[in-house]
């Protein structure tokens, strides 16, 4: 064996029982867990949850080896992350396949950031094709990783220090039967990622939840203050600046490839002056002493807001490359805070004079 | 719909005196930035390139070269510089 990792026999460890453990199957290297391709209320939930920044760093598997059906030595093995829905969309898909599932240790992370941040790696899945006994357990040697998973793993290394080939099958679970049945041919279309409107959609929530709490907050503690007399602060002067948070966070990335620009902070910027201006008029701040002043304020905070959430959209979307979110990023922060410290000191202004 | 996002902005290089036409990089781009020209891996959609290094890494030949990272926004805010490479400083509680 490679690497100097020597296993005494009859040592793998057994994976504990979990709720989407269904069987076990006993092999050369002790009882594999069975784990079935139908999802239950409980597993979609949980996704749900994750979704929504629920428990999200908390939704796991324990890696090891898996198997779903009734593979034996010369099934499929497919490589995964122990994040649970990448596990859960893996195995939905071998649904008719009978195969072997290697879970890596990518600590809760989803294949493609994973191999980004270097734990869905060519070193783990070396040690991890040693720790479970894969080569007693398959009496081939191929094991078939999701593309996105090539960010971290080199094949040819893999096989220099495991003996194990590695094939990339399709960027998303849902194509492995139709890859299968090629004979582990993917068609182009299959190692595309895409970022159509519903993946966009998916992301939003993770986006908007971070910032749910700080806006109650502080939404609420105006509000009560105004209450007491002490400010003045009434929901019409607040939904402006909501809004323009709902702008970048959600409807920017919704809209994404509809809008003019490829900067993502010119985008948000576009559709928060959009907003900006219907805000103004709605609030109907021309018509207020001060009038001109309160909307040039609006026009230099609320645009800006939406650009910097944006920008934040940069992490979630599949196309924006370093260099180009650096130079973005590098642009776009001096302008944004000197829009909005310019239109905060117009605001001032605006309430003393 | 393919999306593109800065132009001329991406690292991606490749020597194609070391290419020897094996096609990995073709099956591990997610963008379908490569193509095969006369037995030789080409540049077709440089712009398309986000920087995932994956082509790179999975080159034996050591044909391609690109300054991989992660295309996010608040990485690089809360990012720390070392040696002159971002490292995500997210505490895992990003992506």
């Amino acid at each position: 064996m490679s690497m100097g990792i020597r296993i005494p026999e009859n040592l793998y460890p057994r994976i504990p029982d979990a709720a989407w453990i269904t069987g076990r199957r006993l092999t050369a290297v002790g009882d594999i867990p069975v784990v079935p391709t139908q999802l239950t209320y409980a597993d979609i939930i949980g996704s749900w949850k994750a979704r929504w920044g629920i428990n999200r760093m908390h939704f796991t598997v324990v890696p090891g080896l898996y198997c779903a059906g009734n593979p034996d030595e010369s099934s499929p093995v497919f490589v995964t992350a122990n994040y649970k829905m990448s596990f859960d969309h893996l195995r939905k898909a071998l649904d008719g396949i009978d195969a072997w599932i290697m879970v890596l240790d990518t600590r809760g992370i989803n294949v493609w950031c994973a191999a980004g941040k270097g734990t869905f790696a060519t070193g783990e899945l070396v040690k991890r094709i040693a720790l479970t006994g894969l080569s007693q357990v398959v009496s081939h040697r191929t094991v078939i990783l999701p593309q996105l998973g090539a960010t971290g793993v080199a094949a040819h290394e893999v096989r220099k220090q495991s003996g194990f080939k590695v094939v990339f099958g399709p960027v998303r679970a849902e194509d492995i039967m139709a890859f299968m049945k090629a004979d582990m041919k993917a068609t182009r279309a299959m190692r595309q990622v895409r970022f159509d409107c519903r993946d966009r959609i998916i992301l939003t929530p993770v986006e908007l939840t971070g910032l749910l709490k700080p806006i109650l907050i502080i939404t609420l503690v105006l509000l009560i203050a105004s209450l007491t007399g002490v400010v003045g602060v009434t929901w019409a002067d607040i939904y402006p600046y909501i809004g323009a948070v709902l702008v970048g966070t959600v409807l920017t990335p919704i809209l994404l490839p509809w809008i003019p620009g490829r900067p993502f902070a010119l985008k948000g910027w576009l559709l928060g002056m959009l907003w900006a201006i219907t805000a103004i008029y709605l609030g109907g701040y021309w018509g207020r002493p001060n009038g001109w002043l309160l909307s040039a304020s609006l026009i230099l905070i609320l645009p800006a807001i939406s650009a910097y959430l944006a920008l934040q959209f940069t992490g979630a979307s599949t196309y924006t490359s370093f260099s180009g979110v650096k130079k973005e990023t590098k642009a776009v922060i001096p302008a944004v805070i000197a829009s909005i410290s310019s239109g905060l000191i117009i605001w001032i202004i605006a309430l003393f004079i | 719909m393919k999306h593109h996002y800065l132009k001329d902005v991406v690292t991606l290089q490749l020597n194609k005196d070391k290419c020897t036409g094996c096609g990995i990089c073709l099956d591990v781009c997610p963008q379908e930035v490569f193509l095969l020209e006369n037995k030789k891996a080409a540049i077709n959609d440089r712009d398309a390139c986000m920087e995932c290094g994956a082509c790179a890494i999975n080159c034996q030949f050591e044909a391609i070269s690109v300054q991989n990272g992660v295309g996010c926004a608040s990485a690089i805010i809360r990012g720390k510089m070392v040696d002159g490479e971002l490292v995500c400083d997210c505490g895992g509680d990003c992506c």
